[in-house]
This record gives C-alpha cells, sequence and structure tokens, in this order.
C-alpha cells in the first residue's frame, strides 16, 4: 500500500534527482558475460516451477523455455500450432481419437529417452493431481479414474488421447500447447516422490514428485532450470541434450527486480540486458537512449470496467451501452497506456483465433446523457468502484470517474490492495469493478468462457465465469459458447467467436478498455530477442549477445 | 570470622539467589505474555483482513472446486479459535507452517531472507554510530556555534527526507552517473556459479571462502544501501548523543573535574561520553532493531532480498504464516536486544549491578 502510494509522488522527485545527477559524468560501464543473458523482472508471481501446479505469468515463460510439450504455439501464426515433441499427429474422423507420434530418438536433459509413456504419466499425474490448471486437461473428459485408459502409450513413439466429445480439432491442440501439457521425465520425477497418506480429497499415497519439482526440474526444453530462489534469482542454463537448435547462450538470468526506475538504471549501466517491467516514464528515457533498443508484443491480457448487474441501475442495458461510450479512449491511449497496450473493446485478443477487431464506442457524452434518459436516469446516479491501488488502473479510474461525471453519474473509487479488491469482486460484492483477465490457455474458448458464458447466475454457482461474478445470466450466450467449442470447420468456428464478441459489445457488462502489450528494454548488443503472445511463449533460446 | 558474620552473610546470599529467581521468572512470564499478545494479535488482524487467503495459492483462475478443496487442506474452514489453537501448537512444537507463497517452511524462508537484513542493519548501524556519536559530541561541545547547525541540519535531513527517494537518487549519483559503487542486489551475477553462500552473512561468507574478489564486490553492493540506512540512523544517533551530552556536560563532576585542572579532550570523551554512553547503548540498539525489521523501501529499491520486502509480500497476499513467523522474529529480536543493552548498562554503569 505504501509502495503504491509512494510511486505517484515518486516520478516528480526522480525526475529532480535526474536534473541534480546531470553534472556528474558517465561511469565506465558494466558488462554481463558475454554467455549470459540477464534479465530483470518482477518475479515474486512464481510460487512453483511444478507445471501441473504453476499458473502464473513470470513461471510460464520459464517452464515454457525448459520444458516441451506435445505442440507448441506457432508465433509467427498465432491461430496455428506447431510440432513439440510430436512429429505428427492424426484425429480420428468421429473427432474423439488423436494420435501423436513422437519425433524419434528424444532425450530428457537428464539423458533419459522421451518415450510415449512418459507422455501419458504426464497426463496421468496432471489429473490425479488436479491443481489449478489441470482443468485445461480435465475439460476434455479426464478424470482420476480414467486417465489412464483415456491419455495412454500405444507404443514408445505413439501416444493416443481420447477426448469425451468431437470438440474441435484447434481447440484440442491449442490446449496442449498449454505448460499443464509439459511432457515430464517420468524415470526422474519417480525417485522423487514424496509419500502421502490418501484422504477423501486426495486418494494416491505419493504426491506424483510435486513437492521436489516446485524447485526440481525434469523436463526436455532448450534450457534447464538449475536455480531458483524465491524473489531473488531464476537461472535457467543451456540443455546440451535438446534436439532442436541449441541455444546460443550458456544461460539465461532472471533477477528480480520489481521497480520500474531501478531497471532502467541498472539498464542503462550495463548490469543488465533487459529490463521488463519498465513503465511509460522510463520506457520513453530507455527508446531515446542510442545504445538500448525497445521491443514489445501484444500479450493476452485485456483491462476492463465491469458492471454488477445486481446493482439495479447498472442492470440497464441503456446504462450499460452508456457507459461504454463515457471513456475517453483516445486520451487513455495516448496517455496512461501508451507503449504498455492499445485500446481494445472486443474481449479476445489480437492474433488469437476468431478476435474481432472493431473498436466501435467513442467517448460520446451527449449519446451516453440521450441512452442515461431512455433508462429513466436523466440526473445520473452514484455508484461505488473498486480499484486496487497500482497503474494503469489507478489512473483510468480517475480517468473514467471524471468523464462519467459529465453525464450526471457520480463515481465513488474505493482503492485497496489487489488481493482485497479481487476478494471483494469474486463474491460478487461489487458495483464497478477495473480488472484485468489473462487468458488460461491460447485458444478462444478461455476468454470466451469467461467473459459470454455463465452455467449457473445462483450465488452458490460452482462455475464462476467473469460474467456470473457480475451476475450476468446469459443461458443463450452460454449455449452457444458450448456449440463454438464442437464446431470442427476452423473458419465457421472462428466465425462464430466473432458471434460472441460482438453480442458482449452491443449488450455486455463489460467496458472493454485495452490489451496489454508487454514491452521490454534491451542493450543494443541484444539481437534475436523477441517476445511471444503468451508468456509461456517468450522464447529465450533464439537470443543471442554481439 | 565470627558465626554472626557468617549468618548475614548467609541470608545475603540467599536474598540475593531468591531476587535472581524472582527477577528470571517474571522475565520469563513477561516474555511469554508478551508472545502470546504478539501472536494474538497478529494472527486475528490477519484473520479480518479482508482478502481471501486460498486466493494466494491458487490464484484467480483456479477453478471453484480447487478453490474449496484447498480452504479445508489449509484449515481455513475452522473456527478462529480452532485455528488459533492449531497454530500455537504447532509453534510450541517448533513448526511455523509454511509459507503459502514461496511453500517453505516459513523458517527455511525466514533463514534466508533474515542474514541479508541483518547484515545490512549491522554495516549501517556500524556507518551510524561511527559518525553519529563524534557528530552529536561535537554539536553538544560546540553548542549553538555553526557547527551545532550543521549537524543539525544533516540530521534533520536524514531524519524526514524520504528514504525511498534519497535511495534513488544515490543509486543514481554513485551507481548510475560516477560508477563508485555497484547496483541494486546483494551479489554480481558472475559469481552466482562460484561464490557457496555458508551462513548467509555474505561479506563473512567471503572471507571464510578466502574470496576477494566477491568480497569487493559484496562490499561493492552493500556500501550504498547500508550507508543510507546508516545515515537515517546517524541523524538519531547523533542528535540523542547531543541531548545526552548536554546534559552531562552541566552535570558538577564537569566542573570539579576542570576545576581539578583535566583536559577538555579528557573530560569530554573520557567522563561525559562515558556516563551518556550508558543510555546511548538502548538508543543504538533500538534503532539497530529498528534497521532488522527490514527497511522495506530500502529493501525495493535496492532489490535486497530480505525480511522487509519477504513480510511485506506476505502480508499483501494474506500470507499468515510468514507474517506471523517474520513477527515472532522481530519480537525476538527486540527483547533480545532490550536484554542485551540492560546487562550492557549493566557492565557501563555499576551503580544497576546487583549488590
Amino acid at each position: 500500500m505504501m509502495l503504491g502510494k509512494m510511486n505517484g509522488q515518486f516520478r516528480l522527485l526522480l525526475a529532480g534527482a535526474a536534473l541534480s545527477a546531470m553534472v556528474f559524468a558517465a561511469p565506465a560501464l558494466a558488462v554481463t558475460p558475454a554467455d549470459t543473458l540477464v534479465q530483470a523482472w518482477a518475479i515474486d508471481d512464481t510460487i512453483t516451477l511444478d507445471p501441473a501446479e504453476s499458473f502464473e505469468l513470470s513461471p510460464a515463460e520459464f517452464l515454457g523455455n525448459a520444458y516441451d510439450m506435445l505442440v507448441r504455439l506457432d508465433i509467427n501464426d498465432t491461430t496455428k500450432v506447431r510440432p513439440g515433441v510430436a512429429e505428427s499427429w492424426t484425429v480420428s474422423d468421429d473427432g474423439l481419437t488423436y494420435t501423436f507420434k513422437l519425433k524419434p530418438g528424444l532425450k530428457f536433459a537428464s539423458g533419459n529417452p522421451i518415450t510415449a509413456a512418459d507422455v501419458a504419466w504426464s497426463f496421468e499425474r496432471v489429473v490425479k493431481l488436479d491443481k489449478s490448471p489441470a482443468f485445461i486437461l480435465t475439460q476434455f473428459g479426464l478424470t482420476k479414474d480414467n486417465v489412464a485408459e483415456k491419455a495412454k502409450a500405444a507404443d514408445d513413439s505413439t501416444f493416443v488421447f481420447t477426448v469425451d466429445k468431437s470438440y474441435a480439432p484447434s481447440f484440442v491442440l491449442n490446449c496442449l500447447t498449454a505448460t499443464v501439457g509439459a511432457v515430464m521425465d517420468s524415470k526422474l520425477v519417480l525417485e522423487h516422490v514424496a509419500p502421502v497418506t490418501p484422504t477423501d480429497d486426495y486418494k494416491f499415497d505419493n504426491d506424483f514428485g510435486n513437492g521436489w519439482l516446485k524447485t526440481g526440474y525434469a523436463g526436455s526444453g532448450p534450457f534447464k532450470i538449475r536455480d531458483w530462489r524465491a524473489n531473488e534469482i531464476l537461472v535457467l542454463e543451456r540443455n546440451d541434450n535438446y534436439y532442436g537448435d541449441k541455444p546460443a547462450l550458456a544461460r539465461v538470468i532472471y533477477r528480480h527486480v520489481k521497480e520500474s526506475a531501478t531497471q532502467r538504471l541498472m539498464l542503462e549501466a550495463g548490469d543488465i540486458d533487459v529490463a521488463r517491467n519498465l513503465e511509460p516514464g522510463d520506457l520513453e528515457a530507455v527508446s531515446k537512449n542510442a545504445e538500448l533498443t525497445t521491443t514489445s508484443a501484444p500479450k493476452g491480457t485485456v483491462y476492463y470496467i465491469s458492471l454488477n448487474q445486481k446493482n439495479e441501475n447498472l442492470a440497464k442495458p441503456e446504462v450499460r451501452q452508456a457507459l461504454k461510450y463515457l471513456v475517453d479512449y483516445d486520451a487513455i491511449g495516448a496517455t496512461l497506456i501508451k507503449g504498455i497496450g492499445e485500446i481494445r473493446q472486443t474481449y479476445q485478443a489480437k492474433g488469437v483465433l476468431g478476435a474481432l477487431d472493431s473498436n466501435p464506442f467513442t467517448f460520446d457524452p451527449a449519446k451516453a446523457k440521450e441512452l442515461l434518459e431512455k433508462a429513466g436516469l436523466k440526473d445520473g446516479f452514484s455508484v461505488t468502484m473498486d480499484v486496487r491501488n497500482t497503474q494503469p488502473v489507478t489512473g483510468i479510474a480517475e480517468s473514467f470517474q471524471q468523464t462519467v461525471g459529465q453525464a450526471g453519474v457520480k463515481v465513488e473509487i474505493i482503492p485497496g490492495d489487489g488481493k482485497q479488491t479481487l476478494t471483494k469482486y469474486r463474491a460478487r460484492n461489487h458495483d464497478m469493478y477495473i480488472g484485468q483477465w489473462g487468458m488460461d490457455y491460447w485458444d478462444p474458448n478461455s476468454n470466451a468462457e469467461t467473459f459470454t458464458s455463465n452455467p449457473n447466475n445462483a450465488d452458490d454457482g460452482t462455475v464462476k465465469t467473469l460474467a456470473w461474478r457480475n451476475a450476468w445470466d446469459v443461458p443463450e450466450l452460454t449455449e452457444k459458447t458450448k456449440a463454438a467449442l464442437l464446431e470442427r470447420d476452423n473458419d465457421k468456428r472462428a466465425a462464430m467467436y466473432k458471434e460472441l464478441q460482438q453480442a458482449a459489445l452491443d449488450t455486455s457488462p463489460f467496458v472493454l478498455i485495452f490489451q496489454q502489450t508487454e514491452v521490454a528494454g534491451l542493450r543494443g548488443n541484444v539481437k534475436n530477442y523477441k517476445l511471444g503472445p503468451n508468456f509461456d511463449s517468450n522464447f529465450v533460446a533464439p537470443v543471442t549477445k554481439e | 570470622m565470627s558465626s554472626m558474620e557468617n549468618q548475614t552473610q548467609a541470608r545475603r546470599a540467599n536474598r540475593r539467589a531468591s531476587a535472581i529467581l524472582k527477577a528470571v521468572a517474571s522475565f520469563v512470564v513477561i516474555v511469554a505474555t508478551t508472545y502470546l499478545g504478539l501472536l494474538a494479535v497478529t494472527f486475528f488482524i490477519g484473520r479480518v483482513v479482508p482478502i481471501d487467503p486460498v486466493l494466494a495459492i491458487v490464484g484467480d483462475r483456479a477453478p471453484a472446486h480447487v478453490v474449496e478443496r484447498t480452504r479445508i487442506e489449509m484449515g481455513f474452514n475452522l473456527p478462529y479459535y480452532q485455528q488459533f489453537y492449531l497454530y500455537v501448537k504447532g509453534v510450541l512444537q517448533g513448526d511455523f507452517g509454511t509459507s503459502v507463497l514461496t511453500t517453505n517452511p516459513v523458517m527455511a524462508d525466514i533463514r534466508r531472507v533474515f542474514p541479508a537484513t541483518m547484515e545490512l542493519a549491522t554495516v549501517g548501524t556500524i556507518i551510524g554510530a561511527a559518525f553519529g556519536i563524534p557528530l552529536g559530541v561535537l554539536a553538544a561541545v560546540k553548542r549553538g556555534s555553526l557547527a551545532d547547525q550543521i549537524v543539525r541540519i544533516i540530521g534533520l535531513i536524514g531524519y524526514s527526507v524520504p528514504i525511498f527517494w534519497l535511495g534513488l537518487l544515490a543509486l543514481l549519483v554513485f551507481y548510475a552517473r560516477l560508477g563508485w559503487t555497484a547496483g541494486p542486489g546483494r551479489i554480481d551475477v558472475v559469481f552466482e556459479y562460484t561464490f557457496t553462500p555458508i551462513t548467509g552473512f555474505y561479506l563473512l561468507d567471503a572471507v571464510l571462502n578466502r574470496d576477494w574478489a566477491a568480497f569487493k564486490d559484496i562490499f561493492a553492493h552493500i556500501i550504498l544501501p547500508a550507508s543510507l540506512l546508516g545515515y537515517f540512523s546517524l541523524a538519531y544517533i547523533s542528535r540523542m548523543t547531543r541531548s545526552f551530552m548536554l546534559n552531562e556536560l552541566s552535570q558538577e563532576y564537569i566542573v570539579a573535574a576542570r576545576a581539578k585542572g583535566l583536559s577538555e579532550t579528557r573530560i569530554i570523551w573520557g567522563h561525559a561520553l562515558r556516563n551518556a554512553a550508558v543510555p546511548l547503548v538502548t538508543v543504538i540498539a533500538l534503532s539497530y532493531a529498528g534497521l532488522l525489521e527490514g527497511s522495506v523501501l530500502t529493501e525495493t529499491v535496492f532489490a535486497w532480498p530480505g525480511l522487509g520486502l519477504y513480510i511485506t509480500n506476505s502480508l499483501q497476499n494474506a500470507d499468515m504464516n510468514a507474517v506471523l513467523g517474520g513477527t515472532i522474529i522481530i519480537g525476538s529480536v527486540f527483547i533480545a536486544l532490550n536484554l542485551f543493552s540492560d546487562l550492557l548498562y549493566r557492565l557501563l554503569d555499576p551503580r544497576t549491578r546487583i549488590r
């Protein structure tokens, strides 16, 4: 909390500090080792390195580089997948059976051979452990009882995956690119399992190596994870057993540095090669520095303001639309999110299959007033908004508070710590909430399911999608979202997602604002550093240093 | 020796033993209740914070059944008094629970982060005392002079300028512009492969390893944040030294010493400061304890993996085991340092010795 508050004033102070430091001459430059890429990044969201459990952003990048999956996202065309451990695959005519042929002669970093049995065991441990990301696999009808049958090795190099419905193949394959689908070195992990006393919730007598893998490593990616100390450092080291193009660099080191200003100083001084959390001010300074460059990529995270339908004013369709006309998109795009985001009013991220590129709303108080009058709220109304005290959401909330005021709507901002506002939001106790949503896996179903489906709107509903959190009861859209999953024609499937997004634009209680852009500041000698569309495809293997 | 004298002596020894026993017993009772109170208050504050602790473990995107199962696994579904009972029971058995954020036992985490903070605080306090005491003495002796004013201003700045800003300014000047010191962090990444921590106090570890290159690098890393903390405690120590010294210098024994013809140096450093040292020890000990709590802002700016960052991060994520563990450590440090300064008092001030 204190940090959040400090941050605002601190930019001004820093400017003062910069001025007073101008008088000093520049020192000799520090250099990082030639075979090592040193990145500064806030990595405090990493709580485990077990692919069956990890579901946060920074570990997705570590796991994406250190593990291999059956198939990988093709970052040159993000609506497609490319081979990973699997060389080729076929889908049966009924759409239920997927047969993967593994590449021959592959080895894990440990030297153990990669077999179809390893793949099957990896699926089994995810399903049996049943941690946060497990649903990405269990949504295909896998249960603890049937997983051994549904995901099994036909022979050493053939893995057969049987799903419960005739899903769109793109959906199944996209899900298998997620880090939860990592192929684990079963022989190595089995050496490290810890015994567990079975309970009603967990019926197995061991932990499938979950404890060891919190910090351990049993993969086959271009890098291996050598060391991780929470909130301090993570070290990736070249995996010499990797079958593909070997990384040019011997190691990649992530240092936990939280402050944007600190990262910038370190980058300028040459103590790091890459700075990952630059805020707009520091980013601008870096982009003006001749020795430094920047790179960016749109990420699958969207920021939105949501309107709880339990509030009788916000439940009126005209009010929902009016509020979409009361965001000053241009001003926000030009200042608050400059360089770190792009205005986007549809909920699918740019680049994902079926994403609708349409921004129909502009800041139009007159139009909004008209809509409010139709709703019988000519004089506006008062409403609260929960805002967590970090940028850029605080700034956007303040801008919104001011612009809705022009139509007579009085917004009271309730600031809070991140987890605190989130707890309230998840309990549906808010009026308005400003938040962000990152895709669970790289497929349009991920966001469609959360924004436009709500199977049970009751307070004790068990599928708590974003639509549920805002009490938006949409049986028709829910059905349509389900139907899109079973559409096996890719073009038709894409069209269905576009319709869903259009419906959300027209009626939803979600005022979508922007899609996040990930940016990095680089030393000039760092080449081929390319950020992917999601964190598990931020591949560092191609990076070189001159 | 007469039997009469023997008896009196025996009685005196008895009285003395029982006095010590009483003192120890009351000390134990005080410490125990302090701890229990500390635990209870922190525990219940942690539980009434409107943050769902399960959220920190499974994340926002976990399916509902995983959230519920985790809630039961962690015992968050039990009534508060039961949770508290179970926690205290664990602590008495030396089990402080597991941090949900790092998934390590809390004590293992603290063993890792506390040395970082302690090393920084120790160097900081040494700097603070080494400069603060002479400056305070100077200010007291030259009371009202220009020197006094300058010391006052130095102290005032150190005490009132936000340390966060000062830290960034220091980094900008001494690291980015002048290149005199190393940047944020404890050690350069080049030593990541050669340097093996033994105690967790890196300076000491470098000496033990006879790794002088690492020592130089560690020193270059610690000197800036430590000077900053040192400056902060210097401000406090110099003000307190000044006022203690003024108090001493106005005492009659100083007049007597002067009348005896002792040199001014001897009077100031040998007599006045010696007496002022008694309360000063408490001041320094408490200022040291304050730094040990972990200076969150300094640790943030300098990417220093210490206790302050650990507790703040835990608090924001409702990781109560970690917060409680950290609080107990800080509580223990305060109690231990108080005790230590009490003992030092007795050494320095003969009047407080038990007769």
